[in-house]
């Protein structure tokens, strides 16, 4: 599903390597998590696969499936089945999430040469997936996460995976910002998007989310490179004894 | 004081041959005649005019009306139920306009009204405008107190049922428009006015609002596709005890635009709020902004809320003032004027103003201008959103803020559809 081979990322504006040659491939139906310490690259690996402007590859590819990602814009990349569930989720005032949602839904399916969804229609589509994750209809009125608290802007990222239908799904420190009980309610969300067809990358700090969302392959990034990849007990590995240990041990 | 030469000379330039229109009764005779000697005294405005200083009147002045080209009438208000008064190249067209029968409604040609010995527009026409002077001189009003023929004149004796709607419509493309409308809102009464249209390859727009205790006034003005709009509007309002006067008006495109709103808040209690937003893209593009709120009375409101929209060398700009007299106690003032620069070409200037001689008010002003948000927008492309169309959403929630200041929720729909219309014609 997700094929990123030797990738090497330069910050645009100055001369800093971030991203040291990154090799990884996410089957389809799997979960990848990547843990790291703060600095290691993560994120920009999460902003370069989605098409973030400010950094440039200097070398190496990312495909989902035969598409080559760096080709291609950022719309075009979600149009191919590519989501971001962002970090730090975006106050948009003034525009409505459920026309931000619907816009959004409807672009992709003209981008597939598909027919757009009535009003009517989207809106019973979403009502549904919200229920699932106790978002309240009054949530969709909003502006998008104008007043949100952190739990709700995280659920409302998952809500726009689940109305959108990604094939490739990017989580970007989904548990940052959580308490126990917001990190349930979103890792049941996520959990229950899992499938044949569909795959995840799950970028976090600490091993906690992943006794939600059980991965089925844990790669330890550090310093722009993936330095270790293992089962999910490397993760309970790096909670036990922290990075530290483990950057000793790999160099 | 003696005024400059330049001025003196640009102004009898512009007057000579020009006289204040024959046939009307000898009150606004007299009214034209010392409008006439107040322009000639206070001279028509020049490039070095302070309050001129973003936006050069030349256009305005010119002797020679200039030739605009007749773009398609933007549809003004279809979807709304009114009573349609059309102006056609400035002058009133029956054939065109609605039957003038409205109930709670005296509704009457400008140039009608004129004529009468007895109308009650003789204690208010030129009177509004001429205290809306303090401080600065508005000399294009004057023009228009002289030299207008034709206009509606409007009493709402009650809670009129549909709006009035100016339709000014254009058959000439050197036509030159002066058109002076007055209004009165007696106790208790409401009334809604609507203005769209083309209207004149140069016009010159003056309304004087009259509001009397408790009375309500509502304006909407669409100023719309015409590239080679000349436009010099002035709207005076004058409001008594806990009344209201909320305008709003939305410019797209129009070489040169100056909307002056000037309004005195008399009785106690009154609330006005005056917001637009303009979008402009183009070199030719000139939209100007100037508003003046004086506090006259005790714990009266006033909001200015202004927002434009500039790309492409277009040029915006904004002045508003609120004045606080002296006992004018517990004024509650706001004032914000902001400016989204699509590129780096586009400019906007403002210059804010607040004058208090109260001490116990509160007022409040912010002007900012800034380029769209780029973690927004990579935000909404991420979620497969195209560029363009993330960038209008972008667009329309900047403007959304001066838009929620139309209390008809229909009417600000109407506006929020022209304006995504442009955009997307513009793209």
């Amino acid at each position: 599903m997700l094929n990123i081979k030797g990738l090497k990322v330069k910050l645009e504006e100055e001369d800093k390597q971030i991203l040291k040659g990154v090799d990884l491939e996410v089957g389809a139906g799997q979960v990848h998590a990547i843990m790291g310490p703060n600095g290691s690259g993560k994120s920009t690996l999460s902003y370069v696969l989605s098409g973030r402007d400010g950094y440039e590859v200097t070398d190496g590819s990312a495909h989902m499936g035969d598409i080559d990602l760096l080709e291609l814009e950022p719309e075009e990349r979600a149009a191919a089945g590519l989501f971001l569930a962002f970090q730090y989720p975006v106050e948009i005032p003034g525009v409505g999430n459920m026309t931000f949602l619907r816009t959004a839904y409807n672009a992709q399916r003209k981008a597939r040469g598909e027919d757009e969804v009535s009003a009517a229609d989207f809106l019973k589509l979403v009502r549904e997936k919200a229920k699932d994750l106790k978002i309240d209809a009054e949530m969709l009125k909003r502006p998008v996460n104008v007043g949100f608290s952190g739990g709700e802007k995280k659920r409302n990222e998952i809500l726009q995976m689940a109305v959108l239908a990604p094939k490739m799904c990017i989580l970007d420190e989904t548990d940052s910002g959580l308490d126990v009980d917001a990190m349930k309610l979103v890792s049941d969300g996520v959990n229950a998007l899992r499938d044949e067809g569909r795959s995840f990358l799950v970028i976090t700090h600490y091993q906690r989310l992943l006794d939600h969302i059980v991965p089925d392959v844990v790669h330890i990034m550090a310093d722009g490179r993936i330095v270790k990849t293992g089962g999910p007990e490397l993760a309970l590995e790096v909670e036990k004894n922290g990075y530290a240990d483990l950057m000793d041990e790999v160099q | 004081m003696a005024l400059p030469k330049a001025k003196t000379d640009a102004t009898e330039a512009r007057l000579s041959g020009l006289s204040i229109p024959e046939g009307g009764a000898a009150w606004a005779r007299e009214a034209r005649q010392d409008a006439l000697n107040r322009l000639t005294g206070m001279g028509l405005p020049y490039r070095r005019d302070e309050y001129w200083r973003f936006t050069n009147p030349a256009e305005f002045l010119a002797r020679e009306t200039p030739r605009a080209e007749i773009a398609l009438d933007a549809p003004g208000f279809e979807e709304t139920d009114v009573l349609r008064v059309v102006f056609t190249d400035g002058v009133f067209d029956a054939e065109a306009s609605d039957d003038l029968s409205l109930e709670h409604l005296e509704i009457e040609r400008f140039s009608e009204a004129v004529t009468k010995d007895i109308h009650w527009i003789k204690g208010l026409l030129g009177v509004l405008e001429t205290a809306g002077q303090n401080r600065v001189d508005r000399p294009l009003a004057t023009f228009n107190t002289a030299f207008a023929e034709d206009g509606i004149v409007l009493r709402a004796t009650g809670k009129v049922s549909k709006p009035v709607h100016l339709d000014y419509r254009r058959s000439d493309d050197r036509a030159e428009a002066v058109l002076r409308h007055v209004v009165r809102v007696e106790n208790g009464a409401d009334l809604t006015l609507l203005e769209s249209g083309v209207g004149a390859a140069r016009l010159n727009t003056a309304m004087e609002v009259d509001i009397a205790d408790r009375g309500g006034f509502h304006h909407v003005r669409m100023q719309g596709r015409d590239h080679e709009r000349r436009a010099a509007t002035h709207v005076f309002a004058r409001l008594g005890e806990e009344s209201t006067f909320k305008s709003f008006t939305l410019s797209l495109n129009g070489m040169m635009t100056r909307n002056e709103v000037i309004v005195t808040l008399k009785g106690d209690d009154a609330v006005a709020h005056v917001a637009g937003a303009a979008l402009g893209d183009g070199r030719d593009f000139h939209h100007d902004d100037t508003v003046f709120i004086t506090h006259d009375a005790v714990n009266c409101e006033s909001r200015q809320v202004f927002k434009k929209v500039l790309r492409n060398g277009a040029t915006g700009v904004f002045q508003g003032k609120i004045l606080v007299e002296p006992g004018a106690q517990k004024t509650d003032g706001y004032q914000i004027s902001q400016s989204l620069l699509l590129d780096e070409d586009a400019n906007f200037l403002a210059k804010p103003e607040l004058e208090i001689y109260a001490d116990d008010v509160q007022c409040s002003h912010g002007s900012t201008s800034g380029a769209i948000d780029e973690t927004a927008l990579f935000y909404l492309k991420s979620r497969g959103i195209p560029e363009d169309k993330a960038q209008d959403l972008l667009v329309l929630a900047f403007v959304a803020e001066a838009l929620a200041e139309i209390e008809d929720e229909d009417l600000a729909e109407t506006l929020r559809l022209q304006l995504a219309g442009w955009l997307e014609r513009r793209r």
